[in-house]
């Protein structure tokens, strides 16, 4: 039995690894087939599928929302500049790899087996983990989903905001 | 049909170049070349101009105007603001939000505006040898700004929030006074976050640039400046990086500014990282120091009737009862206000995910939202942050967050839900990953003062970034002095919020316009005089 915080430090350590490995990576912004996404890949996708439906769970988001959501969060990271772009990617393809969702995560199932639960516990983690980078790596998820979904007027009447006035 | 100042400007001829549709170098000449168009650049550029010099703005944000300002925050982030309104300090502890267009944080600013505290003035002349900052001495620029950007009461009845605050201090027995704005035939909407739609805002974008430009001076937008050249103690030019059409990336040509004087108004993350990246003297290691951001934390309730935070004017009352209940120098204060409420900067800054989440969400129009923003910089537990460069040159500020500040963060969530318990909240949450609502004022006492303060679980944010190139008598003590002029560097002068020496205790913008005022006439009168 693996102690909570052997499986956080071996956690970070990944994190570390994976982060420096990934930065020898290939760009990955090639076509990849879906042609929608700016600056995202279809891995990041997948991460981003998984975790969407576990943050809005209780918005009443479904389906197409929730892919617009993942659309509109990737318009959002072609719009940050250098280095936060480089920071949400590197956070996504550590999440994308095999050994950082298993260990660092802590997600068995591949993301798109993963169910709300799994993700829900794995992001509770991170929430209240004693290590700052995976609080920060929490806090981008957060912030990233939650801006794209309140920012899109279909969010908006389950929380009872009009929108903005006519004016002109 | 709203006149846009701005397109009609371009279309009369105004001289203004947007640096993303440039497909080779630029060289310009000036008398001045001015590096941001906030309340720092856009008062020196209307007085400088007026004054018969030849300026160039350099802004690195886009030229945006009221026709484009459709009350989105799904727009209004990625276009106005610096990083998306996602820039953070070094340990993303504090979300800073900061403008990032032309007219800088005045374009999307809440339009509160405060005379620089007494108390503040003092403790600057005391600590740090500003003898000319006395309120009688600055009052006469107070002023001139207050008349030349219609800063006056707001007569209009605070909106629902603000009543709230009103309501529940005057139950404590705890004062509360209406903030002055900076308006003029304000149609009480209450999307000043977001780029005023009706120009009714008296910002920089509708008043002293466009008076600058009609008189001649040069604008050139998405344009970020590199770094000044300098020699033998003085900038030779300004090189700066034309920007992509989306603002992020260098796109290839260059613009470089040759001036007989250079005044920096970054901001006070931005002008700091521009002289560090111009490499340019700091003898006693004050460049980017003591830098300041009034660290702001949150406190949200349920009212047992709609408050709908999102309209009418933002930030119209205030208390400043726990700044004035210990001297400037003792346990840190804190300032309360009421700020506005639109579903993305609420989504973002409430805790928790989920169903937790979207149950908070789900009672948006019902949520009052206080503010308590602390005065950091008088004492020896609050020396401010750092400014320094990252590898590709662009600024992160490291901001520790001391025992003393947390004290205050403490105090400051068990007075704000104690002001909302008195106005009737049925329920306070303050915004913290590990806070819960309560039910009564003794439970939230008591869970406040449970509460395990720190970095990442206690949301912070802050509007008002101050410092880091700080005034003072001495190279010793500060970057540049009184007036702004640079110990260094003999044709450079800083004109915003990060010559001040401390944070100031009061929402900054009257402040800078004032001191501004001041400085550039001197500095114009000195340029015409040959010197």
């Amino acid at each position: 039995m693996v102690s909570r915080r052997k499986f956080l430090r071996f956690g970070v350590a990944g994190a570390l690894m994976l982060a420096a490995a990934t930065r020898a990576q290939p760009d990955y912004r090639a076509a990849d087939g879906s042609g929608t996404l700016q600056v995202l890949g279809e891995a990041d996708r997948e991460v981003l599928a998984a975790i969407t439906p576990a943050i809005l769970a209780g918005t009443g988001a479904t389906g197409a929302s929730l892919a617009a959501a993942i659309g509109s969060v990737d318009r959002a990271v072609a719009g940050l500049p250098p280095h936060l772009q480089e920071e949400v990617r590197q956070l996504l393809a550590l999440l994308a790899s095999s050994p950082g969702r298993r260990w660092v995560a802590g997600i068995v199932a591949p993301w798109r087996d993963a169910s709300v639960a799994e993700v829900s516990a794995f992001l509770e983690r991170w929430r209240f983990s004693r290590w700052a980078l995976l609080q920060q790596g929490y806090h981008a998820l957060h912030d990233l989903v939650l801006a794209a979904w309140y920012a899109r007027p279909d969010s908006w009447t389950a929380i009872g905001y009009p929108g903005p006035p006519e004016v002109g | 049909m709203i006149r846009d100042p701005i397109r009609e400007g371009l279309a009369a001829g105004w001289k203004v170049t947007d640096a993303a549709a440039l497909d080779r170098d630029l060289a310009l000449d000036a008398d001045v070349a001015i590096v941001g168009t906030g309340a720092g650049g856009g008062v020196t550029a209307e007085i400088l101009a007026a004054a018969g010099l030849e300026v160039v703005l350099i802004e690195e944000g886009a030229l945006r105007s009221s026709s484009d300002f459709r009350m989105l925050e799904a727009e209004a982030y990625p276009q106005l603001y610096q990083e998306s309104a996602a820039r953070k300090t070094l340990d993303k502890a504090i979300t800073i939000l900061q403008g990032r267009c032309v007219g800088g944080s005045t374009t999307v600013n809440w339009t509160s505006s405060f005379r620089t505290p007494e108390a503040t003035l003092a403790y600057w002349r005391d600590r740090f040898g500003l003898a000319d900052v006395s309120p009688a001495a600055l009052a006469p620029w107070f002023e001139r700004m207050e008349e030349r950007l219609a800063i006056r009461d707001w007569t209009v009845p605070p909106n629902e929030n603000n009543a709230l605050l009103a309501r529940g201090a005057a139950k404590l027995g705890i004062a509360t006074g209406a903030i002055r704005r900076n308006v003029s035939g304000c149609w009480n909407i209450g999307y000043c976050g977001l780029g005023c739609p009706t120009n009714a805002k008296q910002s920089m974008l509708v008043t002293t640039i466009p008076a600058a430009l009609a008189r001649g001076a040069r604008l050139v937008c998405g344009a970020r400046a590199d770094r000044l050249v300098l020699g033998r103690g003085r900038a030779a030019h300004l090189e700066c990086s034309a920007l992509d059409p989306r603002g992020v990336r260098p796109a290839g040509p260059r613009v470089r500014v040759r001036a007989r004087h250079y005044v920096l108004a970054a901001g006070a993350i931005g002008t700091p990282a521009l002289l560090l990246r111009s490499g340019a003297p700091d003898p006693h290691r004050t460049l980017g120091r003591r830098t300041f951001l009034h660290p702001t934390v949150i406190s949200a309730a349920l009212m047992p009737e709609r408050v709908d935070g999102y309209a009418g004017a933002p930030q119209t009352i205030y208390s400043d009862h726990f700044l004035e209940r210990a001297p400037v120098d003792g346990p840190i204060g804190f300032k309360l206000e009421a700020p506005p409420i639109h579903p993305v900067l609420f989504g973002m800054t409430h805790q928790g995910f989920g169903v937790a989440h979207a149950e908070g969400m789900a009672k948006f129009a019902r949520t009052h939202v206080l503010i308590a923003l602390l005065r950091d910089g008088f004492h020896p537990g609050s020396e401010g942050g750092n400014v320094g460069l990252r590898p590709d040159g662009s600024p992160v500020l490291a901001y520790p967050l001391t025992p003393f500040l947390w004290d205050g963060v403490r105090r400051a969530l068990a007075a704000m839900a104690e002001i909302q318990f008195a106005a009737g909240a049925t329920s306070v949450l303050p915004v913290h990953e590990q806070a819960r609502p309560s039910a009564t004022w003794a439970e939230a006492r008591a869970a406040i003062d449970a509460l395990p303060l720190e970095p990442l679980l206690t949301r912070m944010v802050s509007a008002h970034v101050m410092g880091g190139c700080g005034m003072a008598d001495s190279p010793a003590r500060g970057a540049v002095d009184s007036l702004g002029r640079h110990f260094q560097l003999e044709n450079v002068s800083v004109h915003d919020g990060s010559v001040f020496p401390t944070s100031l205790g009061a929402n900054p913008q009257l402040s800078i316009y004032a001191l501004t005022a001041r400085n550039a006439t001197r500095l114009a009168g000195r340029l015409k005089a040959g010197r």
